[in-house]
């Protein structure tokens, strides 16, 4: 019979420790929605579990130079809870607040949904396309780095061994800037993304995009950042031209598999779907913060 | 007890009171089949397949035997090796030996998942372990999982001594083809040569589960003088007694089965899985083992129903009279022969008067887990096709559905492509409450469509007993053998009460263990409120008769000279005397000095189950950018003969048409090239979550049974008939795409739109 420890250290130092001093795999919790589901399952048979709830400051939200700064291990209901933060990032709540049930946004975080490293992570085009970058923690200091250069493959990371995310950054956004995501599910709720779609928009007075990211998940190993559909929307007020060019840009960019979600085609088509209406609602917010 | 025909005679029937298991089952107080311990007590687990299908070559277990903490492991080599022997015990006919088979494999596995050996230790985490270290060497065979594919002359054969059945002559080499059937009435070429109009179709649908939130569940023990006790989530404890003591070889009065509440059934839990291996391995540690599958294993073990490949044929005149209906029915049976095809060949035009009729049916077997029954077992299936070629027949004569229906529709006397001529129907009151519903006419909006489908079950009685008990304080105690999957125990505590005429408070029922009441078929087939209900009348009935004669002991006067009366013993007229009347408690209290305790127990078998009969209609927009189908309104009409708790009959049309919506919309297994299960789970077995659905409306008509005492009919199964093809027909409204191919998942109608074929 396999033995599994289990550590709640109170420092973000202490735990680094106990990551880099693990004799087998060791496993950073947060939530633990998805990481309960796989140990029973018996996906996954860590040695060691270290639960960072208890360190100060990785839980909650703080408003810092206009941006925002969201502690790794954040519930997804305190995210969508928080009024200012669902005012100027939409996207990236709404996001969040899709993965799971109500039971499970009372655990699921954004740290744990990143570093699960699956391609249909609600909240990672969302994280992606509002430009966020994760705080990293290690022994040799901390790290920052963008949000989409954090997952490598499907269950894989950038991350160390001895390295687990303490928080994310949401820059200060600019005047006529909005997001927006969407994902499609064949059913409406407690479901896996088949595809989503974020889209970020800064628009200046006349209505005329003048920067965009549009990210796209569960298309491909890990989400995507296409400039090329970025490229279709900046210069634009979303006419049918440009909706048009997204469209095509999105599906030039899926490297989709056929599994039990969906087949290659079908995501292929609803990725250029879900970009078009994701920019449609960005752009909407964006105009109505003029 | 003469049929009571009117309404307004009756006081607690069709009144809506608290279930008497409702508290329980809300506080959690109730102990379902994983919810029981006994001391000493062992967990088991089974070692299954990780193949579709491979022969056994070894089966090792002394690493297993040799962790610490574990107490026994049992193989096919532990159980006796059982000959053929047709059965029928569950809700369908069932070979003892292929139940044997399927329990424990024996020299082949023929599905993933499939029982190999089963290990009970003295902690789950140690039994688990335990099953990992059982060496198992395979040899592993090719495999066939689809229906069609397991037909062809070539295909991989699951059982080398199967030849189909009513073929004649009898095939010289076997096959999967475990049974064709066939009826036939009239001259269906004559009638096609008769037709204006002419419909086909192929359509195909995925075997589905039941999907009940409770997974299988038991604990068993063994006395050392052979005295055996099973506590498990069943739909008929005398189910599970006649099956675990024919493949352990008992005697039935060395083993009590006591039934546990039950989440959830559907017709799924009217087989056997881990009862035997349970008590076979509790007979050999000598202590209580207990068993309770994963979700996963529930997917991966225990039956679907069949997935299917239809062929129908529809032809009319160009006045909407059907001159012929023709259909081939291919079912899959899972690893072991036994499909519904037999009731879904005879269901699939039952809701209509026709002359001509060729409807024939092949049971297939294919490495996959043996069907089981699931709510009206094969007629959704076919019901999907027909009902589907209907309304394309409706759409090419120009006509209304509904009213091309009822140019056709069954009635009293119409007699039946399978040989039943039908007494009293309700078909035609149940066609006409759809057209007279606000819903049939009601506007939509654009890529909207409306369809409506209908649906026939037969519904049974059979054998079942009941006793009626009067308790010294006058209350009353109602048992019977019938587990309660769907409100019934209520049912007969109304029933009961409204023979007794006392307040439904007063009575408490019970279901009683198969030692502590006369035998009882399973609850399926939409019997036990038709005759379980029947057996408790007459309980009730006998107990009266009872009460009579105490009061006219009391009284001394000749119990012809008593009436029962609201509750209460009354002189039957002036002449009997001038008492006053003698309420159920009162002569509770003296029954010891009248003669003993009052109580009546009843067992029969109950004939004259009427006929269910309904009608759906659905609404739903299409997004036709992503194949989304939103289902946005829903009416199902049923006829129920009569409502004795009318919430729980709203309940069963409310379930069936939901388990439906899944069942059209999104629920399949998906298989990989290796014949393995890849969505063995509720996240990618997609039933419908509350939010993916519209309020059900049920419209209850109630066309009395007059063999029922109250006038009930079966009313579980019917509701799952039509759904399927009432969301097709709306789907096709919408798209103006007939879609041929169940799960009408969001990638088929997505493909469908850009192909503008379905």
């Amino acid at each position: 019979m396999s033995s599994l420890s289990y550590a709640a250290p109170a420092t973000v130092d202490e735990a680094i420790g106990l990551l880099a001093g693990a004799s087998g795999l060791a496993k950073v919790l947060s939530g633990g929605t998805d990481l309960l589901v796989q140990l029973r399952s018996g996906r996954t048979r860590p040695a060691l579990i270290v639960d960072t709830k208890k360190i100060p400051g990785i839980i909650g939200i703080r408003e810092v130079d206009g941006g925002f700064v969201i502690g790794a291990a954040t519930s997804g209901a305190m995210i969508g809870e928080h009024a200012a933060l669902a005012a100027v990032y939409p996207g990236v709540v709404e996001a969040t607040n899709l993965i799971g049930s109500t039971q499970v946004q009372g655990r699921a975080s954004l740290a744990g949904n990143l570093c699960n490293a699956s391609p249909a992570a609600d909240s990672v085009p969302a994280m992606i396309a509002a430009g966020a970058t994760a705080v990293i923690a290690g022994p040799k200091g901390r790290r920052t780095v963008p949000v989409e250069q954090v997952v490598t493959g499907p269950g894989r990371t950038s991350l160390a061994r001895d390295e687990f995310i303490v928080e994310f950054h949401l820059p200060k956004r600019a005047p006529r800037s909005a997001d927006a995501y969407l994902r499609f599910i064949p059913r409406t709720e407690m479901d896996i993304a088949v595809v989503g779609a974020g889209v970020n928009v800064t628009l200046d007075a006349a209505g005329v995009c003048t920067a965009a990211r549009v990210s796209l998940g569960a298309v491909a190993p890990t989400a995507l950042l296409v400039a090329d559909c970025a490229a279709a929307l900046v210069g634009s007020k979303l006419d049918e031209h440009a909706l048009a060019k997204l469209d095509l840009a999105a599906r030039d960019a899926c490297k989709p598999i056929d599994d039990k979600r969906g087949t290659i085609d079908f995501r292929i088509k609803v990725a250029g779907v879900l970009a078009r209406r994701a920019a449609a609602i960005a752009f909407e917010r964006a105009a109505a913060r003029s | 007890m003469t049929f009571i025909g009117n309404k307004s005679d009756l006081k607690v029937v069709g009144t809506r009171p608290v279930r008497p298991d409702g508290v329980d089952k809300v506080t959690g107080r109730a102990t379902f089949g994983a919810d029981y311990t006994m001391p000493g007590m062992l967990m088991g687990r089974v070692k299954r397949s990780p193949h579709a299908h491979a022969r056994i070559v070894s089966i090792d277990a002394s690493k297993a035997l040799a962790l610490p903490g574990v107490k026994g492991v049992v193989t096919a080599a532990d159980f006796p090796d059982i000959p053929s022997e047709e059965a029928f015990v569950g809700e369908g006919p069932m070979n003892f030996r292929d139940l044997s088979l399927n329990c424990i494999a024996r020299g082949k596995v023929l599905y993933e998942g499939h029982a190999v050996a089963a290990v009970c230790a003295i902690s789950d985490e140690v039994a688990a372990a335990a099953c990992d270290l059982i060496d198992v060497t395979y040899e592993v065979l090719p495999h066939v999982i689809d229906v069609e594919a397991a037909m062809a002359p070539d295909a991989p054969l699951l059982h080398a001594d199967m030849f189909t059945a009513n073929v004649t002559p009898k095939p010289e080499k076997p096959s999967n083809i475990a049974k064709k059937v066939h009826f036939t009435v009239g001259d269906v070429a004559a009638g096609f040569a008769q037709a204006d109009v002419i419909v086909e179709g192929h359509y195909s649908t995925q075997p589905v589960h039941q999907a009940y939130i409770e997974p299988h569940a038991c604990i068993a023990s063994a006395g050392a003088d052979g005295q055996c006790h099973i506590i498990s989530s069943s739909q008929g404890h005398f189910m599970i007694r006649a099956y675990v003591a024919k493949l352990l070889g008992m005697e039935m009065s060395n083993l009590k089965v006591t039934p546990a509440e039950i989440g959830g059934g559907f017709g799924g839990k009217t087989v056997v899985y881990l009862e035997p291996l349970a008590l076979a391995m509790a007979r050999k540690t000598g202590r209580p083992v207990k068993m309770v599958m994963t979700r996963e294993d529930v997917f991966r073990a225990t039956g679907p129903t069949s997935g299917a490949v239809i062929d129908v044929k529809l032809g009319a005149t160009k006045d909407g009279i059907i001159t012929a209906a023709q259909a081939v029915l291919k079912y899959q049976a899972g690893a072991f022969a036994g499909s519904p095809v037999q009731p879904g060949c005879m269901c699939a035009f039952a809701m209509y008067d026709l002359k001509n009729v060729d409807v024939v049916g092949y049971d297939v077997v294919s490495n996959r887990p043996k069907v089981a029954a699931y709510r009206a077992p094969g007629a959704p299936i076919a019901s999907f096709a027909a009902e589907s070629a209907v309304d394309d027949l409706a759409r090419k004569l120009g006509m209304d559905p509904i009213a091309l229906r009822e140019k056709n529709a069954a009635k009293a006397g119409t007699k039946t492509a399978y040989g039943v001529t039908f007494a009293e129907i309700g078909y035609e009151q149940v066609l006409a409450a759809a057209k007279n519903h606000p819903h049939w006419k009601a506007p939509l909006g654009p890529n909207q469509g409306r369809g409506i489908a209908t649906g026939f079950w037969f519904n049974i009685g059979g054998e079942s007993s009941a006793s009626v008990f009067i308790n010294e304080d006058g209350s009353v105690n109602v048992v019977s053998g019938s587990p309660d999957i769907g409100g019934s125990r209520a049912s007969m505590a109304m029933m009961a009460a409204e023979v007794l005429g006392i307040p439904v408070e007063h009575v408490r029922p019970i279901v009683a263990d198969t030692a502590s009441i006369g035998f009882t078929h399973v609850t399926g087939g939409s019997r036990v409120t038709y005759a379980t209900g029947m057996a408790t009348v007459q309980a009730a009935e006998n107990v009266i008769e009872q009460l009579k004669t105490r009061a006219a002991m009391i009284w001394d006067i000749p119990p012809e000279a008593v009436e029962w009366k609201d509750g209460q013993a009354v002189p039957a007229g002036a002449n009997a005397g001038g008492f006053d009347p003698l309420p159920l408690a009162a002569i509770a209290l003296k029954a010891a000095k009248t003669g003993g305790p009052i109580g009546a127990e009843v067992s029969l078998n109950a004939q004259g189950a009427g006929p269910g009969f309904g009608a759906h209609i659905c609404d739903v927009e299409v997004d036709k950018e992503t194949g989304h189908v939103t289902v946005l309104r829903y009416t199902a009409v049923q006829d129920v003969g009569r409502a004795i708790h009318p919430s729980y009959v709203e309940g069963q049309i409310q379930g069936g048409a939901v388990q439906g919506i899944g069942w059209a919309l999104n629920e399949e297994y998906v298989y990989n090239t290796k014949g393995l299960m890849d969505n063995a789970g509720f996240l990618d077995y997609r039933v419908p979550v509350a939010s993916d659905l519209p309020m059900i409306e049920a419209v209850m008509v109630e066309v009395p049974n007059p063999r029922h005492p109250f006038g009930v009919r079966g009313v579980g199964e019917v509701p799952i008939v039509p759904p399927m093809a009432a969301v097709a027909n709306a789907i096709r409204g919408a798209l103006g795409i007939r879609m041929h191919a169940l799960p009408m998942s969001p990638p088929k109608l997505r493909a469908a739109v850009d192909s503008g074929v379905g």
